[in-house]
């Protein structure tokens, strides 16, 4: 057998492809002129509302939090969804991402206070902030990689089983008091830089997520799909399952560990005994109440869920008195007894989630409201 | 001699633990027989039990108290397959497992919403909860009635698959489920009694292994879940002996682990030999290897 | 003289202790028509998977093109239960996987369709063009490698107007009608450029006006592409109009092999059918 000529090999770029390539990238714009426009109005209104609300408002922790936890649903949408690999090894890489980024940018004079049992740690130099964050994902993505090589030839449940056993293990590794100078054991990983304004998540996990659904459109996001569809069909097609899987796995993994950097900077500490795995229900939950298959459902529902287990549903956990008249059941804790309820309704009677595997873009929001119009104005008409 | 007398407690405790998972990786392993699916709620069951026997206790004496809290995680286990798992029998695989693990997440929520999030204490049994001391080491007696109880509801569980009619009937759907229903076979009723069989073991492991460790927390069930899982797979998931082998190795292995002095890894430990079963022999000590039809 | 494409060395298969192929050796040349006939169970698909390594053979090699693809002999549990002829030369073991022999240039349909159920007939197209896409994973995300796409894209939608299967493009390929589900597998396995293709039971489930039609396809195609075919069939109609040569097989051996005249003569092919009821 020939090795040479299955390599795929990298283009090589003829000399006029640049300026083919910008004409493109502008063809790009103005067809998707509309999105980018309501893209831009995004920004600016939560711009604006940081401007005008509390910086304390629960709406700012709805949005930074699940930006966060979209970026990694995504992520898990990508393998779960699109290839059809059941991982559960999201906490782990996100760990990986969490304790990469504190580790790289907890500033030289504040190191002696944080790794306090021992003796300030043994790196001393720190990464500008952007440059941590694409380390935190490259961590996550070669850990992902070399769990891969055994655990990716698994199926489907033995999968799961596999990945949920490396996120333990990892867990167990980082809190090993041996690796305490560089991962501080079991105690917190504090004052790292860490973001403000709202703006910020959005932006990264915006960025990361149109990486995600530029690969998804891909001719790799295609093989993608055809694995999930048929394994054996797509081997037949010449797809190299083991390099594809293993090419999602670490795709995947690499924006997991960005967005759990991102998750330690919106909580300013981080301990590895957080990244349960209860994590990755929680981010697989998402994923299938948004829609296995779905990246704009999982966006969507990440929002939904923060805003459901963090906002609006809070008045489940205190008691409540009308008059003297105390409310059954609220006490601390109905809130996610409820919450856990809605999942059920969900996982059993609508399994195909919000979106099921449609995606929600400019054309076919178009298309609704123009339908919706056309009803009204025949409505009228008869 | 002297290595024994020292470490004596952590072999028994290892014996005595791995006759505990071997009790709950049984329900896993029948229910992936059948099923093919991770009883992820399994774990949580085996979670209730543990409160179940504690507020029963509070106000019943412990020979109601004791029946009442396997009769409550039997009929836990009846709903929850009745419940979560039947109405997605032709579902994708994927779905019953996402259910499973929404099920084990309403559990351990609704553990919590009771308990306020703290740790109960279990009560004493009489006689299983007194010291005994083996050689040099002391102990409770529930560490030398774990083994023997355990094999004992092997044995009875063996003769049952073996011997009776809805035995046959569930060995007949591991092998092959369509089939099965095609020959008459009723399938619902059979699914249930795996689950009732399942979670009477699960009970009983919980007897056993929260006298042990005295408290119940709302995620007590998780890890023990988890590794009894560990287990199941170890010994070739499908396989009762395998279970049961599987469980006493990890159980003993765990506390070697911690005599090392390595506790930290103690649950690390048990994926480690997880994942090196799995790509060295997939289907586990005694499991069967399965091809698809292409 | 003929130009050999494929060519299979003693395959024997062996599942446990049950040989579902034995010592299988066939030939095809460039541009036949070859059809693999035998009652169910005979091992047919079971050599297609040897050829298309899906499985690894117990024992023997598969040339294609003069080049040995696949090949195995007993190892580990095998050595002991293997029932197969004993061959006094230990074989190489070669073991790709399928991805790579569809890379060399062997396509294949399937018994039992396999299409990409979730993906539109247009893209279970453009997966076949994947492979062959200079192009990684890098490039394809940034879409430096549009050109490659956009001629990926043409070849397909020429491809899908050629099999009159333009129209339904952009429609689930798990929406469309089971005759054109086999033609759209048809055309996938086109799509990955092949020399040798091998048919499943293309005309499982058709009624002898839709086999008629079918035949003229495959001699269409086979001209078309320049191909060579190894077919399994059970249509007789359809492999007797169509075939230069078939070879029968029955419980994992080879009965018979011939032109489709001097097959239908033969003893042991009329024997071996026989004892089926129906030619299905």
């Amino acid at each position: 057998m020939n090795e040479k000529n299955i390599n795929i090999n990298g283009e090589i770029t003829p000399p006029d492809k640049k300026n083919i390539f910008f004409k493109s990238v502008v063809g790009f714009l103005r067809k998707n002129w509309i999105g980018f426009t309501l893209l831009a109005a995004l920004f600016a209104i939560i711009f604006i509302l940081e401007q005008v609300l509390s910086s304390s408002s629960m709406l700012f922790v709805v949005l930074k939090k699940g930006a966060i936890y979209a970026l990694v649903a995504v992520s898990m949408n990508l393998l779960n969804g699109f290839t059809g690999l059941f991982s559960l090894g999201q906490a782990g890489f996100m760990l990986i991402g969490a304790y990469t980024y504190a580790i790289f940018t907890i500033p030289a004079e504040a190191r002696t206070a944080v790794y306090q049992y021992f003796d300030g740690g043994i790196i001393n130099f720190t990464v500008p902030v952007p440059i941590a964050l694409i380390m935190a994902g490259l961590a996550a993505a070669l850990f992902a990689y070399l769990v891969g090589l055994p655990v990716l030839r698994l199926k489907s449940d033995y999968l799961a089983i596999a990945t949920l056993g490396f996120a333990e293990i990892i867990r167990a590794f980082f809190q090993w008091d041996k690796l305490g100078p560089v991962t501080n054991g079991s105690n917190l990983l504090r004052r790292f830089p860490v973001f403000s304004s709202t703006l910020y998540p959005f932006i990264v996990s915006g960025i990361c997520i149109a990486i995600i659904v530029l690969l998804i459109n891909s001719s790799y996001g295609r093989a993608f799909k055809a694995i999930r569809d048929d394994e054996v069909a797509a081997e037949a097609m010449g797809i190299n399952l083991a390099r594809h899987k293993q090419l999602s796995f670490t795709v995947s993994s690499f924006f997991a560990g960005v967005g759990g950097a991102l998750l330690a900077m919106y909580q300013t500490t981080v301990q590895a005994a957080a990244f349960k795995s209860a994590m990755t229900y929680e981010i697989l939950l998402i994923v299938v109440i948004g829609g296995i298959g779905s990246v704009t459902g999982s966006c969507l529902s990440s929002f939904l869920f923060i805003a459901s287990s963090e906002w609006w549903l809070r008045f489940l956990d205190s008691e409540t008195y009308i008059g003297s008249f105390k409310l059954p059941l609220l006490a601390s804790g109905f809130r996610k007894v409820v919450f856990s309820i809605i999942i059920m309704v969900v996982v059993l009677f609508y399994s195909r989630g919000i979106m099921g595997t449609n995606e929600i873009s400019v054309d076919a929001l178009l298309r609704f409201f123009r339908k919706l119009f056309r009803k009204d104005s025949k409505g009228e008409a008869a | 001699m002297e290595f024994l007398n020292t470490n004596l407690p952590y072999i028994l405790a290892g014996i005595s633990v791995g006759g505990q998972y071997a009790l709950i990786a049984i329900g896993y392993t029948m229910v992936y027989g059948i099923l093919r699916l991770i009883n992820f709620a399994h774990g949580d069951i085996f979670m209730v039990a543990g409160f179940a026997m504690v507020y029963l206790s509070a106000s019943l004496p412990l020979y109601i108290s004791i029946p009442m809290t396997i009769i409550i995680t039997v009929v836990l286990g009846f709903a929850v397959e009745r419940m979560a798992y039947r109405p997605l029998r032709t579902a994708p695989r994927m779905s019953i497992m996402i259910s499973a693990i929404g099920v084990s997440y309403l559990l351990q929520n609704c553990a919590w919403y009771i308990t306020s999030g703290l740790a109960k204490q279990y009560p004493t049994i009489p006689w299983i909860s007194e010291s005994i001391s083996i050689g040099t080491a002391t102990t409770k007696i529930v560490t030398v009635i774990t083994p023997v109880l355990t094999l004992v509801l092997v044995i009875a569980l063996v003769i049952l698959i073996k011997y009776t009619k809805i035995g046959m009937a569930m060995r007949a759907m591991a092998k092959d489920f369509e089939t099965s229903r095609l020959m008459g076979v009723k399938i619902n009723s059979v699914i249930s009694f795996t689950f009732i069989i399942g979670s009477f073991l699960a009970a009983i492991g919980s007897l056993l292994y929260f006298t042990n460790y005295a408290t119940v927390t709302p995620i007590a069930g998780a890890m023990p879940g988890l590794k009894a899982f560990v287990a199941a797979v170890f010994g070739g998931i499908g396989s009762i002996p395998g279970a049961v082998i599987g469980a006493f190795i990890i159980g003993i292995c765990e506390n070697v682990i911690k005599m090392f002095g390595w506790t930290t890894f103690s649950d690390a430990f048990t994926f480690a030999l997880l994942i090196i079963i799995l790509v060295a022999k997939p289907t586990g000590l005694f499991g069967e290897k399965s091809t698809d039809k292409v | 003289m003929m130009e050999n494409i494929l060519h299979t060395e003693k395959i024997t298969m062996q599942f446990g202790g049950v040989v579902a192929l034995y010592n299988l050796t066939i030939d095809v040349n460039k541009g036949e028509i070859v059809a693999l006939i035998g009652p169910n169970g005979a091992g047919k698909t079971t050599a297609f998977n040897c050829i298309t390594g899906v499985y690894e053979p117990t024992n023997g090699s598969v040339s294609f093109c003069g080049e040995t693809i696949v090949s195995n002999h007993p190892q580990g549990r095998m050595k002991k239960l293997y029932l197969g002829e004993e061959d006094k030369e230990k074989l190489r073991v070669i073991r790709p996987t399928p991805d790579k022999i569809t890379k060399l240039g062997i396509a294949r349909t399937f018994q039992n369709i396999r299409l990409f159920k979730s993906l539109t007939v247009f893209e279970n197209v453009l997966v076949a063009k994947h492979m062959r896409a200079k192009q990684n994973v890098l490039t394809a995300t940034l879409r430096l490698n549009w050109r490659e796409e956009k001629r990926a894209r043409e070849e397909s939608l020429a491809l899908l107007e050629e099999q009159g299967l333009l129209q339904y493009k952009d429609d689930l390929a798990s929406s469309l009608p089971y005759g054109l589900q086999r033609r759209l597998e048809i055309s996938r396995a086109l799509a990955t450029e092949p020399k040798l293709l091998l048919l499943d039971e293309p005309a499982a489930g058709m009624n002898p006006q839709e086999t008629q039609e079918l035949a003229e396809f495959i001699v269409k195609i086979k001209n078309k592409y320049d191909l060579t075919v190894l077919m399994i069939e059970h249509h007789m109609d359809l492999v007797m109009q169509i075939s230069d040569r078939i070879y029968v097989l029955d419980f994992g051996k080879l009965i018979a092999h011939g032109t489709p005249g001097e097959v239908q003569k033969n003893q042991r092919v009329i024997d071996a059918y026989l004892g089926v009821a129906d030619d299905a």
